[in-house]
């Protein structure tokens, strides 16, 4: 080990002192470039629903402003977490470290969105968690810089459960996947149709990914309950929908699925899928403006834009205007631009955010259409009910959130 | 109701037959594997990625030549097989002399790399694939509802199960191949040609595999993602029945679809890690597996 003379040590103190000043300087954007990433499942089973379509769609958000705000550059970052909470914290730590990453979106799996809302938390940096659903994000652990952009387990719960129960469902059994998207979504979804008269009459988890859904499938008809909720999503609604078919259970109980993109009803079909209940905060061809930004995402990827990609791009716009507005992506100013704001773009109409964090919008109660009356391919619903801004969320009486009491 | 371990028998006897068909497919998959390492000595984990590719096969050759399914469980084989035959002659047969490890990297890779293409060539929602017109519908049993195509796939995959390893061990053709890869030298000197067959049983292996990918097509969804969902397990079934026994990997597949059902039932969040439980015990008491020789 070599003895460091004093004249260096002099000399570092001085030159990090120099740069210290003129890193004050600079803090107006941070880095000279505004630095905005991704950390979502890129390539297993939430793939298709946000992955590389959502960073398309953040792509699409800063084309728009012409690559740059301020005269700033803008960079997009992404990163597949494989599901695995550990990885997407780790990922995020070391993005906001090292790369001077200015804000983050969180995509699916509501593991990995709590554990990265814990570091941006730490690190005092914006978090727009879009893909991940579980309302604990604006509930117990809510986060000053936490924002849950799209939807959550209370608004999924409170459409489509509601609306089952309406419709004669009053028995239900849960299939849920076992971890912290499905427990949430089983346990607000319970809350939701007890209190609307209905009653829980059994349930079984299944680990994340399972293949094979026979095995419950037996239970659930065993049961003899009259829904069988689906807490699950993706390519595990998308099995379980198959083996409920296959084994003879729709014949005997009505499917409920509680979070159903529409990814998955292209998958599946419309034959199996018809008439099936859903809640959603945005559909493609809900209107013009919809339908062109649509379409200008489907010559990119080929597929339509589900709800979480729209919002992707919702996100990304607003932070970018905020920072526009601001002069600045330092993290509370832009926030508190942000928390004032009227979110108005191509997702949601006259949205804000609340104390809690949650952006309130209006959410939709959808149903999927028969073969005959669909008109193209991927139109594939109907709106049958709007859940307008505050009905759709957790209130203010019923909320977790010790920010907002 | 009569019930057994707190669930009625009905029940009880459904999970067991559920876990019974699963097991086949276990016990098919895992054959692919054993005749593989037990007769080449080549840890093959491109097997879940030919598993997912004979299923693609299955429904792209729907998909754009009009072919069936019982086509398919004809013509994936043979692509798959001849896939393996270009493997094994172009890239593993090159690290016969090196360390076995070399070979298992190479397979892990090839399976990383053909998962990559199929999910940028259609994604990972799945595609759907109806089962055929003749094995639609179910068969009420009295105490559960069994889907005709289970049945199917049960039968099925015992049958080729047992075909393969009446071939492996009683043939005069089986013979020879366990020779020749317990000592090739010797066997060479005999005038047979070595290296050919063990191109072909390596694509035997391959083509096995894609046959159980044909026959799980119409029951789960088709994704880039189903080989490496199912690979881990038919490895820790491998381990299980012993590497190089053919007919432990059998047994064990059946035995330990079974348990897997039985888990689903009574601790469910168990059920994916069940298999590999049972394995650190077994290779606790008996490192060689279950039916394996020693080394």
């Amino acid at each position: 080990m070599n003895k460091i003379s004093k004249t260096t040590t002099a000399r570092a103190l001085a030159l990090s002192a120099l740069l210290g000043v003129a890193g004050a300087a600079q803090a107006q954007i941070s880095g000279n470039v505004i630095r905005i990433g991704i950390i979502t499942d890129m390539s297993s089973v939430y793939a298709d629903i946000d992955g590389p379509g959502a960073v398309e769609a953040m792509r699409m958000a800063v084309d728009e402003v012409g690559g740059a705000v301020n005269g700033k550059k803008i960079e997009i970052l992404s990163a597949d977490h494989q599901n695995k909470a550990d990885v997407a914290a780790t990922k995020a730590r070391e993005w906001f470290d090292q790369q001077g990453l200015d804000m983050l979106i969180g995509g699916t799996n509501s593991g990995t969105g709590l554990s990265m809302a814990t570091v941006a938390a730490e690190k005092k940096k914006p978090f727009l968690v879009v893909g991940a659903a579980t309302s604990a994000l604006t509930g117990a652990q809510c986060t000053p810089y936490t924002v849950h952009w799209a939807y959550d387990t209370v608004a999924l719960a409170k459409g489509t459960g509601n609306a089952v129960v309406k419709a004669g469902g009053k028995t239900w059994f849960f299939l849920t996947a076992d971890y912290a998207f499905g427990s949430a979504l089983q346990a607000d979804t319970t809350a939701v149709l007890t209190a609307a008269g209905g009653t829980v009459v059994g349930s079984v988890r299944h680990p994340l990914g399972a293949s094979d859904f026979s095995s419950y499938m037996l239970q659930a008809q065993s049961s003899k309950a009259q829904i069988l909720g689906l807490a699950n999503a993706s390519g595990d609604t998308i099995n379980s929908i198959k083996a409920a078919k296959e084994f003879g259970v729709t014949k005997t109980m009505k499917l409920a699925g509680l979070l159903v993109f529409i990814n998955d009803i292209h998958s599946l079909g419309l034959d199996t899928t018809q008439n099936m209940y859903l809640t959603d905060s945005w559909y493609w061809n809900r209107d013009a403006e919809a339908r062109a930004w649509a379409r200008k995402f489907f010559d990119k990827m080929k597929r339509m834009p589900s709800s979480l990609q729209a919002a992707d791009y919702s996100a990304t716009k607003q932070y970018l205007a905020a920072v526009k507005a601001t002069g600045t992506d330092d993290a509370d100013k832009v926030l508190a631009y942000l928390h004032k704001a009227k979110i108005n773009d191509v997702f949601a109409k006259g949205g804000y955010i609340r104390p809690d964090g949650r952006m309130v919008h209006d959410m939709y109660l959808m149903q999927v259409k028969a073969p005959a009356e669909s008109t193209e391919p991927w139109d594939y619903y109907k709106v049958v009910d709007t859940f307008k801004g505050e009905s759709a969320w957790t209130s203010k009486a019923e909320t977790k959130c010790p920010l907002w009491k | 109701m009569t019930e057994i371990f707190g669930i009625p028998i009905q029940a009880f006897l459904g999970q067991l037959l559920l876990g019974l068909v699963n097991g086949s497919f276990y016990a098919l998959l895992s054959l692919g594997l054993a005749v593989i390492f037990g007769l080449l000595g080549i840890i093959n984990f491109t097997h879940g990625a030919l598993y997912m590719i004979g299923a693609y096969i299955a429904w792209l050759s729907l998909e754009k030549l009009g072919l069936n399914y019982w086509w398919a469980l004809l013509v994936a084989p043979l692509v798959v097989g001849a896939l393996g035959i270009a493997i094994e002659r172009g890239l593993l047969r090159v690290l016969y002399k090196l360390d076995p490890l070399y070979g298992l990297l190479l397979t892990f890779g090839l399976a990383l790399i053909f998962e990559g293409v199929f999910r940028d060539q259609f994604g990972v929602s799945g595609q759907q694939y109806q089962v055929p017109a003749l094995l639609r519908g179910s068969t009420d049993l009295g105490f559960m509802t069994l889907p005709n195509y289970r049945a199917w796939v049960v039968v099925a995959s015992l049958a080729v199960c047992l075909g393969t390893w009446f071939l492996i061990e009683k043939t005069s053709l089986g013979a020879t191949l366990r020779a020749g890869t317990e000592n090739p030298r010797l066997v060479q000197g005999f005038g047979i040609n070595v290296p050919m067959m063990i191109t072909l049983t390596y694509a035997a292996g391959a083509g096995l595999a894609a046959l159980a990918g044909v026959l799980a097509a119409p029951v789960i969804q088709i994704t880039p993602l189903m080989g490496s969902n199912l690979i881990i397990v038919v490895f820790a079934v491998v381990v299980i029945g012993g590497m190089g026994s053919i007919l432990g990997s059998i047994v064990t597949g059946l035995v330990l679809g079974m348990v897997e059902g039985l888990t689903k039932v009574f601790y469910p969040e168990a059920s994916n890690i069940v298999v590999f439980v049972i394995m650190a015990v077994v290779l606790m008491f008996r490192p060689a597996g279950l039916f394996g020789k020693e080394a």
